[in-house]
């Protein structure tokens, strides 16, 4: 029981990270209706932001601060300078906007090898390493920040989305473009913003995994898939499935590696994912209607 | 005045729209009537800046829509209620409500436009929190005028708003119409449904193949020996 507990107590926390990386590749999905496949080589950038920032004694959760706008900026210019411009450009798919994010993706993750090569880099803070115990549970300081963190951010995404005019102009922009076109939305620089807010939370991720995880030029590409398993199973573009996503991706994997074994640990997430695929295609939004 | 002028518009390659012309002026209510395929939801879309024409011009009290972004359209005073109401389905009735007044003077008088619009339709007061999509299709339709209305328009244009309407409801649409209109706000109204548009409207124009083939009172066209053949089925 106490092994199941803390196998759960592991994965909710992972859940919360996750969560974080999902939301911002659905509302990406929602707005612009294309997978972003430089995701998680967005979160391995604001990680060496992270690691640079560290080696001049900057704690990982003040390089939050930096990382964030930084990010943000990086995901409007993409989206501004490379994604939009092939909207433009007749007779090309959708799709194009798809493979530019691969190409974009690599093109990070070379630049990150050439800059800091291939070695693992750590980032050492003292709560790294270090535990507390709630009865006989054990919880990692480190990630248990993380998930409070993760958890004031996507809540303030929530009021964000739900209560103010941009935010609302987001969802109206992935519901009905041209209605909200028609109501004065200027749709182009949504999609910009929303870039730039899916990248920015994306490295809020990638700052708070930091203490807990080693950085490498290729750890983009796994992340990119968790993402895009997370987007799957909330329903493709549902923020709130999104949650669901992150929770039940962190909870499969952390029961995987304890049941399983730790080799597992990535077999059960895609597993997950190719039977929502299969038995349930609307992902979780299909049941929880939001 | 909105003055459209000679327009010609295109889907790609595909012409659809030939050397349109028509005027609406203030208070006044005109109909845009042809069958389906005609090219009215062109004529709006063009209008509100959703198409721009390859000839042509469109004004708006002397400032040239047509050079405007899609999104600058309705801050001109210039709202489109588009056909088949294209609500933000997932939204709640006053979501889509608060969406209409994005500008800043629409929502500066945000709270209280909104009590006009629940006078106006007190079934969408009672159905503020419900999703927009949930509703039927003849209380969708109030939440598309409503959310229009919210805009604080000028001229309110409205794209066959009786499209899958029961009879009762087509006439209380129509209704509505006028009773907007009488508030000040010039109305188009673009429809299929010739017979009761006709007699509610001031003047008509009638679109056939994308040209503007017929003008007049709503009287003159309804007595009209081609409009009465082609459209009124006596
Ligand atoms: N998005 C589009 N792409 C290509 N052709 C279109 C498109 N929308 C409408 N059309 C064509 O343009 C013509 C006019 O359509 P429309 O303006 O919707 O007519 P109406 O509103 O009078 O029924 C029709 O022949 C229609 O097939
Ligand atoms: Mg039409």
């Amino acid at each position: 029981m106490d092994v199941f507990l803390q196998t759960v107590v592991a994965g909710v926390l992972k859940g919360g990270l996750y969560t974080l990386i999902g939301i911002g590749m659905t509302l990406i999905m929602g707005v612009m209706g294309i997978i972003n496949l430089a995701h998680g080589q967005l979160m391995m950038l604001a990680m060496y932001v992270t690691f640079v920032l560290n080696t001049m004694g900057v704690d990982p959760y003040v390089s939050l601060f930096v990382a964030m706008p930084l990010l943000f900026l990086l995901g409007v210019v993409i989206q501004k300078f490379l994604l939009n411009p092939l909207i433009k450009v007749e007779t090309i798919l959708p799709e194009n906007q798809v493979l530019m994010t691969v190409g974009i993706g690599m093109v990070l993750t070379e630049i990150a090898r050439f800059v800091f090569s291939s070695d693992y880099k750590y980032i050492t803070t003292d709560y790294s390493n270090r535990t507390f115990y709630l009865g006989k549970i054990s919880f990692s300081v480190a990630l248990t920040i993380a998930f409070g963190i993760a958890l004031v951010f996507t809540a303030a995404m929530f009021w964000f989305l739900l209560k103010t005019d941009l935010g609302r102009s987001i969802r109206a922009t992935a519901q009905d473009k041209d209605a909200a076109t028609l109501m004065g939305v200027n749709t182009g620089r949504i999609t910009v913003i929303t870039f730039g807010l899916g990248s920015g939370l994306v490295a809020a991720a990638g700052c708070l995994l930091a203490p807990v995880y080693y950085i490498f030029p290729d750890i983009g590409g796994p992340f990119t898939a968790k993402a895009f398993i997370i987007t799957i199973l909330g329903g493709l573009g549902s923020t709130v499935g999104a949650i669901f996503g992150g929770v039940t991706l962190g909870l499969a994997e952390s029961l995987g590696a304890t049941y399983l074994g730790m080799e597992y640990e990535d077999i059960v997430g895609l597993t997950i994912f190719i039977l929502v695929l299969l038995f349930l295609p609307g992902g979780f939004k299909r049941l929880t209607k939001v | 005045m909105l003055k459209v002028s000679g327009i010609d518009v295109f889907y790609g390659d595909l012409q659809v729209l030939w050397d349109v012309s028509f005027v609406v002026r203030d208070k006044e209510i005109v109909v845009l009537v042809g069958a389906n395929g005609a090219g009215k939801s062109t004529t709006l879309k063009t209008i509100s800046g959703l198409l721009k024409p390859r000839k042509g011009s469109i004004e708006f009290d002397g400032v040239r829509l047509d050079h405007l972004a899609p999104d600058r359209v309705i801050g001109q005073g210039v709202v489109h209620v588009p056909e088949a109401r294209r609500l933000f389905r997932e939204m709640s009735v006053e979501e889509n409500l608060i969406m209409g007044s994005l500008s800043p003077e629409a929502k500066k008088k945000r709270y209280e436009t909104m009590d006009w619009v629940y006078q106006l339709f007190p079934r969408m007061k009672e159905r503020r929190k419900q999703p927009a999509g949930t509703m039927s299709g003849g209380e969708q339709q109030m939440c598309a005028i409503g959310r229009g209305l919210m805009a604080l328009p000028k001229i309110l244009m409205f794209d066959e708003p009786s499209l899958g309407l029961s009879p009762i409801l087509v006439q209380e649409v129509f209704e509505i119409a006028k009773r907007i209109n009488k508030e000040g706000v010039t109305v188009m109204l673009v429809e299929q449904n010739v017979r009761q548009t006709l007699a509610m409207c001031d003047r008509a124009y009638v679109l056939e193949n994308g040209r503007v083939v017929l003008e007049g009172t709503g009287k003159d066209l309804t007595n009209n020996a081609h409009v009465k053949e082609a459209y009124l089925g006596i």
